[in-house]
């Protein structure tokens, strides 16, 4: 115990005692706000349901040769596209060294279940890797140069693989997670 | 000034009762009553209140406006629909707070640009200041989340290119992207936390102010001439009626003003696109936001090169808000002792160049970034064609010239082999683009405020007057000189 007369009354004064007081205190304080501010900045973080929704089954039969269909994966474009023989050679026949994110068309497929490739069905994203737009395609009447997509808010053309050609993107339209859940059903997720 | 007098006294006994309990009648009549102000305030010092106005006007349209609203993407764009059109007098409720914001903006670039003028920013109004930047940031962060409540398409993919400029951040960004946004991508999530906070924010902007007020009253008013108060009796009159009268006068022109928008052109300074409802699989053409956040977008896409490790888009998002913080720096970047412009002969030819410069970013803003400038002097487009030229390598061949160069073209096409895949596109002729002017006008910008600091080491201001009184005298002198010529 430090007792210390106080300044004038003569009364004493247990430091011990405030500094308990004034420590717990301000712990609890501090310790409260900061527990209380994770909840608070980690409640904004996507809530269970919203990543339950960032897969989609897609019917791939339905898509007419030489069009595609858009879908939306928790609020994100993506393109399924059925592709032409001619739209597939095309793809395939691009020397890779001259392109800008050097890719080969079969590493833009991923596999069935029993390891061949299904070369007319291409999954790619929506969003042109340059600020996010959505690319024009075969159901808007714009293909581009290259007979893939166009974005029509900086001028990327996409060629039929999904890959950048021409324009300021920097990447190729990425393909997303996917697989075959069955010869007519895939499976997309974020 | 606080330091005045309280030259409050309590005349009948209920007054004297409430005086010792809450001194609220002795608070106003010292601060809006009988606060001594500057004698030589000219109409640029009213927007202080027209300011007041705007915010008042904006929490009352927008409070009954959240009565109405509905925060879900089902439910939005339908909400404002059926506030345009069924709720009683709300379009004109819509109309008031989608321009009163335009309007607020526009107050408070005037406002900014008088403290600028006449040096408001300098000691002892630093405080003053930064307290003025906060309330703008706070602005600028309402206005943004205000503009995505409609859901209409420029909302969402404004609000998709606003929420990836965090994306741009090294490391975090993507992390950060999905925390503001909730998910992957904006959904109602999104929505419901921007309309929470876009409630939010008014009320932290009129907490702002009453600090900002409070600064104020510390120091007292600056004036044109940037010559500080001496005489109390001689330099000031009473807030009221002096300048309640002043302010109240300007409220009213201001007003009308508004009144025409809202009345004649309530969607002149909107975009169409927003009457679309909000599709993520549709982007609108050009995406550009309200005109009062166009400069600073102007300077965001002006960046288009990158710097030894930092990719060009962070160096854009660096540089827009680099061009916001060097706002709150402004007191220590202006070395000047001098106030006033009106004193300050070489600094306030490069005011009005600043000033010009930031009306040109806004145009820079909304503009797409390839077009020329000058499209006059924009030569004519050539049409290339570019095919494979059957060793692996890509060939082009150009055409110049009216329809000609498009059958030229044609004809060289149809003659090349199957597998050449040639294609053919319009190129224009390079000229002066819209990108290039905002970058110059990028460094204009910052370097204005480069500039205060060396200006302010090197230039010979003009004589200050002695005193606002003096001041004040000689120009009734020199106007009584001219109006009574010579015998």
């Amino acid at each position: 115990m430090t007792d210390t007369p106080a300044h004038d009354h003569g009364e004493l004064i247990d430091e011990d005692r405030r500094n308990f007081i004034h420590i717990a205190t301000g712990a609890a304080a501090f310790g409260g706000a900061a527990m209380f501010a994770w909840v608070a900045v980690d409640q904004w973080n996507p809530a269970a349901d919203t990543k339950a929704a960032s897969a989609l089954d897609v019917d791939i039969s339905k898509i007419p040769l030489g069009g595609e269909i858009r879908v939306l994966i928790g609020g994100k474009p993506f393109f399924v596209r059925h592709r032409t023989p001619a739209e597939i050679s095309a793809a395939e026949a691009v020397n890779v060294s001259t392109l800008r994110d050097p890719q080969t068309d079969d590493e833009r497929l991923h596999a069935k279940p029993d390891g061949t490739l299904n070369r007319a069905i291409l999954v790619t994203s929506g969003s042109c890797t340059h600020l996010g737009c959505v690319p024009v395609g075969p159901a808007q009447g714009n293909t581009g140069d290259f007979g893939g997509w166009y974005c029509p808010c900086h001028g990327s053309h996409y060629d039929t693989s999904g890959r950048i050609r021409k324009g300021p993107a920097p990447r190729n339209l990425p393909v997303p997670d996917y697989k075959y859940v069955s010869d007519t059903v895939i499976n997309i997720s974020l | 000034m606080s330091g005045h007098e309280s030259s409050y006294t309590p005349t009948n006994a209920f007054t004297k009762w409430l005086d010792t309990r809450l001194p609220l009648v002795r608070f106003a009549q010292d601060t809006a009553i009988n606060f001594p102000t500057p004698k030589n305030l000219n109409y640029w010092y009213t927007f202080g209140g027209i300011l007041a106005v705007c915010l008042v006007i904006q929490i009352v349209t927008g409070v009954i406006l959240a009565m109405h609203y509905e925060a879900s993407i089902d439910g939005a764009f339908a909400s404002v629909e059926r506030i345009m059109r069924d709720v009683p007098f709300g379009w004109l409720l819509r109309y008031i707070h989608a321009n009163g914001a335009s309007m607020f903006f526009l107050a408070v670039y005037i406002h900014m640009f008088r403290g600028l003028y006449y040096g408001s920013y300098k000691a002892p109004r630093e405080i003053l200041w930064i307290l003025g930047c906060v309330i703008y940031l706070l602005m600028m962060g309402t206005a943004f989340l205000g503009y995505m409540l409609p859901w209409g398409q420029m909302s969402y993919h404004g609000s998709n290119v606003i929420t990836g400029l965090f994306g741009a951040i090294p490391l975090v960004g993507e992390s950060i992207q999905t925390w503001l946004m909730g998910g992957p991508s904006i959904g109602n999530q999104t929505l419901q936390r921007f309309f929470a906070l876009h409630y939010l924010l008014p009320f932290m902007i009129a907490g702002a102010v009453v600090l900002h007020v409070w600064a104020l009253h510390v120091p007292g008013n600056n004036n044109p001439t940037g010559v500080e108060v001496q005489d109390v009796k001689k330099d000031t009159v009473p807030f009221h009626p002096y300048y309640t009268v002043k302010d109240a006068f300007a409220i009213v022109i201001f007003l009308i003003m508004f009144a025409v928008f809202v009345f004649y052109a309530p969607n002149v300074l909107g975009h169409a696109d927003n009457y679309v409802e909000a599709n993520p699989l549709v982007t609108p053409s050009h995406i550009v936001p309200e005109w009062y956040l166009l400069p600073f977008y102007a300077i965001l896409r002006a960046i288009t090169f990158d710097l030894g490790p930092i990719p060009a888009k962070l160096l854009g998002v660096i540089f827009m808000f680099a061009a916001i913080a060097v706002l709150f720096i402004l007191p220590w970047l202006d070395t000047s002792k001098v106030k006033s412009m009106r004193y300050r002969p070489v600094a306030k030819q490069f005011f009005f160049g600043f000033v010009a410069v930031c009306l040109l970013l806004g145009w820079c803003g909304a503009a797409n970034p390839d077009d020329a400038v000058i499209p006059a002097l924009q030569g004519e487009s050539k049409l290339v064609v570019s095919y494979n030229d059957g060793n692996g390598g890509e060939a082009t061949s150009e055409y110049k010239g009216g329809s000609e160069a498009y059958v030229d073209a044609r004809r060289f096409m149809d003659g090349l082999p199957e597998d050449a895949n040639a294609s053919i596109s319009a190129v224009p002729a390079p000229t002066f683009a819209f990108r290039h002017l905002s970058l110059i006008l990028t460094f204009c910008y910052f370097g204005f405020f480069v500039l205060l600091f060396f200006l302010g080491l090197t230039e010979k201001p003009k004589e200050l007057p002695e005193s606002i009184h003096k001041s004040v005298l000689k120009r009734h002198k020199d106007a009584e000189a001219a109006a009574t010529p010579a015998e």
